[in-house]
């Protein structure tokens, strides 16, 4: 491990935690504004899209793939099935795309 | 607080804990993989799933990594991304027994997770250190084992299976972010918001100078406000652990 990566892992680590524990010990009060929960509420999906797009189409090396697995995931969430159901149809999906002829 | 005594031990939370340990297993695996196919040694991932445990923010982590990304960089995202263990922990303080001490508190942090969380939050008693404890275990073993095991595998696989794991990860977030879309129109446009920019900062040269985490930050901040203002979300959703179980750390 180099020492860059030692930092880097440092900085994640550190920042994390302090993120989860510094409010959990010190906090007393409820929270009541109602801007600040929706904001709290709204950045895991804000976060989780902006990392999964465009990221998605080109995860795979090939951009037809990524279109076949995307629209996989896309039809199997919608079908309400499991995260690990979504997640290997979509793998199954790019590896099968990967056999089309252009 | 309440001078309450939770009624809840280790062995309850252990075995509350077993859905999600394996929900974990899944999205840690495909976290190895993603590691792996950014450059990061099956070690190295272990090591931060151990000391981090949370999949937004790992991701990110291995995309500043990827790009030789600075530290600042990597601490503002961290914070961003993360922000919300800080309004989970504020909210689990109101549901705790008279036995979680600040000393316990430091390591309860550490589990703080959005499924741990919301099985703890919806317990119909307040909790004590112990069952908290039970609850971290079988997650905090399958993020672990997962991430391990996902950039293990993803060395010994051939190389179009290796691809066809790399949007594993992806799969999952869009298997989180679409649902809770389809229920609240808040969420649907806080997505559409940061995919629209998120998409902008990639393909528009003029953005090229921006690095990966900062992307993430200028996507998800105004698109999280301006929805928090437009359409702010419903009243407590504390629903509990059996649909968080389905979702990711």
């Amino acid at each position: 491990m180099t020492l860059k990566m030692f930092y880097y892992m440092l900085a994640m680590a550190l920042t994390t935690y302090l993120v989860r524990m510094l409010p959990f010990t010190l906090f007393q009060k409820k929270l009541t504004s109602r801007f600040a929960k929706s904001f709290f509420a709204y950045i895991p999906y804000a976060v989780l899209a902006a990392m999964t797009f465009p990221a998605i189409f080109s995860a795979t090396g090939s951009i037809t793939t990524a279109i076949c697995g995307f629209a996989v995931a896309v039809v199997l969430t919608f079908c309400k099935q499991s995260l690990i159901v979504v997640a290997i149809g979509a793998c199954v999906a790019v590896y099968l795309g990967g056999f089309l002829p252009f | 607080m309440a001078k309450t005594i939770s009624p809840y031990h280790y062995k309850d939370g252990l075995k509350d804990g077993i859905p999600i340990g394996l929900g974990y297993l899944s999205v840690s695996f495909g976290l190895g993989i993603t590691a792996l196919s950014m450059g990061i040694k099956a070690l190295e991932a272990l090591l931060i799933s151990m000391t981090n445990m949370t999949s937004a923010g790992e991701v990110a982590g291995f995309i500043i990594i990827a790009a030789s990304g600075g530290i600042m960089e990597m601490i503002l995202t961290q914070l961003v991304i993360n922000l919300r263990y800080a309004l989970m922990g504020i909210s689990l303080t109101q549901r705790l027994d008279s036995r979680c001490t600040t000393r316990h508190r430091l390591l309860m942090s550490f589990g703080m997770g959005d499924e741990i969380f919301a099985v703890a939050a919806s317990k119909p008693y307040p909790v004590g250190p112990s069952y908290f404890y039970g609850l971290m275990t079988c997650p905090y073993v399958g993020w672990s084992l997962g991430t391990l095991l996902g950039a293990v595998a993803g060395q010994l696989l051939p190389a179009d299976l290796q691809l066809a794991l790399g949007i594993m990860i992806y799969a999952m977030f869009i298997a989180i972010i679409i649902p809770p879309a389809c229920k609240s129109r808040g969420v649907l446009g806080t997505i559409l918001i940061s995919v629209g920019m998120s998409c902008c900062l990639e393909y528009i040269p003029f953005f090229s100078f921006i690095s990966d985490g900062f992307a993430i930050i200028i996507c998800a901040l105004p698109a999280a406000c301006i929805m928090a203002i437009l359409a702010p979300a419903q009243e407590e959703e504390n629903d509990g652990g059996r649909e968080a179980a389905q979702s990711d750390t």
